[in-house]
């Protein structure tokens, strides 16, 4: 007696999706963020901001929906980890309340203390964020210590959840979103700024793919149970060669001047990161580190079929409309950067 | 409450849910009011409304950002902090709160941009559409949050299904979880509460400015819309505040016998003032209508209605707490009808603006508002407790019928205590530690808030060139010149006191 799988497997698509947008497009109002304070000047770091300036708002509210989405289709899941990641999760809101409000205080005085302040925020703010999602994404890969009801049996120490594995996908994380980040500045400046983020680019790529390969080998090494699972959908495998092919793109693109293009393989990178996060996952939400039998599967943890059904009603209906208006805005804000009477 | 994780949590949710809620109700207040300004500027082509809406969306912005900052808190909070409940209502509450984040989140944040940032991007058409959806946004945000809440205090569509062991709800019928007794009394409740926060808000800054003798076409424009959206809507609110109770009557009759500090079953007097004091099982210092409830309720002043000794002592609210924020809240509410009418009244005479003392009430009665819906919230969870999932209420056959919690096994209802995070997972040091990071952040938050909106404040909207005056008298000319000559700022008929600060140099 449960949901059907089909709609719990889509949900997990749907979850994979969202997850996909946010890390795609807040990815890259972090990756500004961590980049903040690579400027000096105070033009310049108002250039930064109000390249996201209207973005970001609408971006962080895809991992308000994923967040509300997981609660609706997988309550369990939504349990077990919220609970289970208390602290990292209180750090988290800190980061993400300080990332947005930096922006909004930041230019309502001249003062260069207030300004400094603010901008040191918003960096730190970014970069926390961004490491914490890596290392809670390692926690989730590495599997989670799962009892027999649902729940953590205790909640994990800090050297648990900054251990080796998810530090190094932390910092990964922030490789990634300050190279994606810095293709995006990229498209957004113009002269003697662009030409600096012309270098920055480079650089964020050659960290970001450093940390790549090391943690494509910690994953394989250590990580054996999940990666093993790939067996038994060898299909995966394909979306690991485009997604090398999509990375090796990024040098390539950037080099011919075709930034955009290097932007959608950059984000393309970071939906096969995803898809494959999820891929180590399924068709569990959440691994047991305790015993394989208490992993908190889909169909233990999601909801009724009739709230599976209302919901994807839910998401089919208004999801069509959000990508439309998104992409809408997203057009009106074309083009490079305009500091001008409205901006932050 | 002996358990100190337990006390934890629900501090940290008040506190958290208390600070951010000081944001949203001004997030619809105050952008339905700049959907009726922007909507005079493109109706009418005065430009002063143009500067009218681009003033109020300066401040509307940064209270925006504090409000989703805020927010995001309170959607880990269901799943740090209470994961039982999470698990025992995801399947419903979780729903409504996607379903928010779906509809109503992405059409306000996303708007936003356009709203804030597009004045010189887009069309009048297009920026007015914006507002319109950044409004609209808010407004259907708030529906699904009720919605919500409200199946908490009156759960309807569901069934109860057991997995593993483990109880939890389950959607039946949609429509009827979405339009559950309570929610659409709630939901116009809450609305006008917020519509009436925003009208005080600008009334009161409007206020300082006609005390100040600044921007005041400005002022006095801005204050006049404001003033008839304040009045429409705390008479709305008194009606609306009405057909709630008579629902609470008949839903959650403990609630509404705390709310009135009704002890003894029998008529009901209507309290306008007391201190209820439960060892006793009386309400102290009582000054009341004699049968008001009654007939509230009932319509007839000696009807009964069933008082806290129906029920057990284990499931009654805190009542001082409840009676007293229920009081406030509805004190400030009849303190605003007859304060928007008062100026009704004089605003129909011509001699609104001149009442000096008048509009010093005004720019102080802002914090009525917040008060007021603040309370009103305090009064209505914690008139919840003990309960997080209200059992449903049946009524036996007797004459007066008298009210039955339905707590069998296979009822809907589960207690606040029973909804909290397992112990081994969330200890009372992790609460004790994110309480604390909470209160520092916010206090911080809350200063530089006030800061920069009384900075906003005392830079005050863009002056907006009127035509010079069409007159031959010495002291208009003399002002049609100053004003022809103005380009740095200078006016040779204000003096140095009357003028705006100089504009903080942007560029």
């Amino acid at each position: 007696m449960g949901p059907s799988l089909g709609i719990q497997i889509f949900w997990f698509a749907i979850l994979g999706a969202l997850l996909t947008g946010y890390a795609v497009l807040d990815g890259f109002d972090l990756g500004v963020g961590i980049l903040h304070l690579c400027v000096r000047k105070d033009a310049e770091r108002r250039v930064l901001m109000n390249s996201i300036g209207p973005l970001w708002d609408g971006n962080e509210v895809w991992l308000v929906v994923f967040g509300g989405a997981i609660f609706a289709a997988f309550p369990r899941a939504y349990a077990a980890a919220f609970s289970g990641f208390y602290t990292p999760f209180m750090m988290v809101l800190v980061a993400l309340i300080f990332r947005g409000v930096s922006m909004e205080f930041r230019g309502k005085q001249d003062w260069p203390l207030w300004r400094t302040f603010w901008d040191a925020a918003f960096c730190a703010a970014s970069t926390l964020a961004t490491f914490l999602f890596g290392a809670v994404v390692g926690n989730c890969i590495h599997g989670l210590p799962l009892g027999a009801d649902g729940d953590f049996v205790k909640s994990p120490g800090f050297f648990d959840l900054f251990g080796w594995y998810p530090t190094t996908i932390g910092l990964f994380a922030v490789a990634t979103f300050a190279m994606h980040g810095s293709i995006y500045l990229y498209l957004k400046t113009e002269g003697e700024l662009q030409k600096r983020v012309h270098g920055w680019m480079w650089t964020t790529f050659g960290i970001f793919l450093i940390l790549y390969i090391v943690s494509t080998i910690f994953t394989m090494t250590t990580n054996r149970p999940s990666i093993e699972k790939f067996r038994d959908y060898p299909w995966v495998w394909a979306v690991v060669a485009l997604n090398v092919l999509a990375i090796a793109n990024i040098p390539r693109a950037i080099s011919l001047n075709k930034p955009f293009y290097a932007f959608i393989s950059s984000s393309c990178t970071i939906a096969a990161f995803t898809f494959l996060f999820g891929m180590t996952l399924f068709p569990n939400m959440i691994v047991s580190t305790v015993d394989p039998s208490y992993d908190l599967t889909l169909a233990k943890s999601a909801s009724s079929e009739t709230t599976l059904w209302i919901m994807a009603c839910v998401a089919l209906l208004g999801m069509p409309f959000v990508l439309t208006y998104t992409a809408t805005i997203y057009w009106v804000f074309r083009g490079k950067v305009q500091v001008g009477k409205f901006s932050y | 409450m002996d358990d100190p994780v337990l006390t934890l949590s629900r501090v940290q949710f008040a506190l958290t849910i208390m600070f951010h809620y000081l944001f949203p109700p001004l997030s619809i207040g105050l952008g339905a009011l700049m959907v009726l300004m922007e909507g005079l500027y493109l109706r009418t082509g005065d430009a002063r409304y143009h500067a009218m809406t681009k003033f109020w969306t300066g401040i509307f912005a940064v209270n925006f950002a504090m409000g989703v900052a805020t927010g995001v808190v309170m959607e880990f909070e269901f799943g740090t902090n209470w994961a039982a409940y999470a698990r025992y209502v995801g399947d419903i509450f979780g729903s409504a709160l996607a379903a928010e984040g779906i509809f109503a989140f992405f059409l306000e944040s996303g708007f936003l941009a356009v709203l804030v940032f597009g004045w010189d991007r887009v069309s009048k058409r297009m920026h007015f559409f914006a507002t319109l959806m950044v409004s609209f946004g808010s407004i259907f945000s708030a529906v699904w949050i009720i919605i919500a809440n409200s199946w908490q205090q009156t759960p309807a569509g569901y069934h109860l299904v057991e997995h593993d062991g483990v109880v939890r709800a389950e959607i039946v019928d949609f429509w009827a979880v979405v339009f559950n007794p309570s929610s659409m009394n709630r939901l116009t409740h809450v609305v006008l509460g917020a519509f009436i926060l925003g009208a005080f808000f600008v009334m009161s800054i409007s206020a300082y400015y006609v005390l100040r003798r600044r921007h005041l076409d400005f002022a006095r424009k801005s204050f006049t819309i404001a003033l008839v959206f304040g009045a429409i809507s705390s008479l709305a609110i008194g009606a609306s505040g009405h057909f709630q109770a008579k629902t609470v009557a008949h839903t959650q009759p403990a609630k509404l016998a705390a709310l009135e500090g009704h002890y003894k079953t029998g008529a009901a007097d209507l309290s306008l003032f007391g201190v209820p004091d439960s060892e006793a099982g009386r309400l102290n210092y009582a000054v009341a209508v004699p049968g008001g409830l009654s007939f509230l309720v009932h319509e007839d002043f000696n009807a009964s209605v069933p008082g806290l000794d129906q029920f057990p002592k284990e499931v009654w609210p805190n009542v001082p707490l409840v009676f007293q924020t229920y009081h406030v809240m509805v004190g400030l509410g009849a303190a605003f009808i007859g304060l928007t009418l008062l100026g009704l009244f004089f605003l129909w005479r011509g001699t609104l603006f001149q009442k000096r003392w008048l509009m010093l009430v005004f720019v102080v009665a802002v914090v009525g508002p917040y008060l007021a819906n603040q309370a009103g919230w305090v009064s209505a969870e914690a008139g919840r407790q003990p309960f997080v999932v209200y059992p449903k209420v049946s009524w036996t056959e007797d004459n007066p019928p008298r009210p039955r919690m339905e707590m069998a096994k296979g009822d809907i209802f589960l207690k606040t205590a029973d909804g909290l995070s397992n112990r081994k997972v969330v200890g009372s040091d992790q609460v004790i530690g994110s309480i604390v990071m909470f209160s520092v952040v916010y206090a911080l938050l809350f200063a530089v808030w006030v800061y920069v909106l009384n900075s906003k404040i005392h830079h005050g909207p863009e002056e907006v060139d009127k035509p010079p005056p069409a007159s031959t008298k010495p002291g208009d000319l003399v002002e049609a010149a100053a004003r022809l000559a103005n380009p740095a700022g200078f006016s040779l008929t204000e003096t140095h006191r009357d003028r705006p600060d100089a504009q903080a140099r942007e560029d």
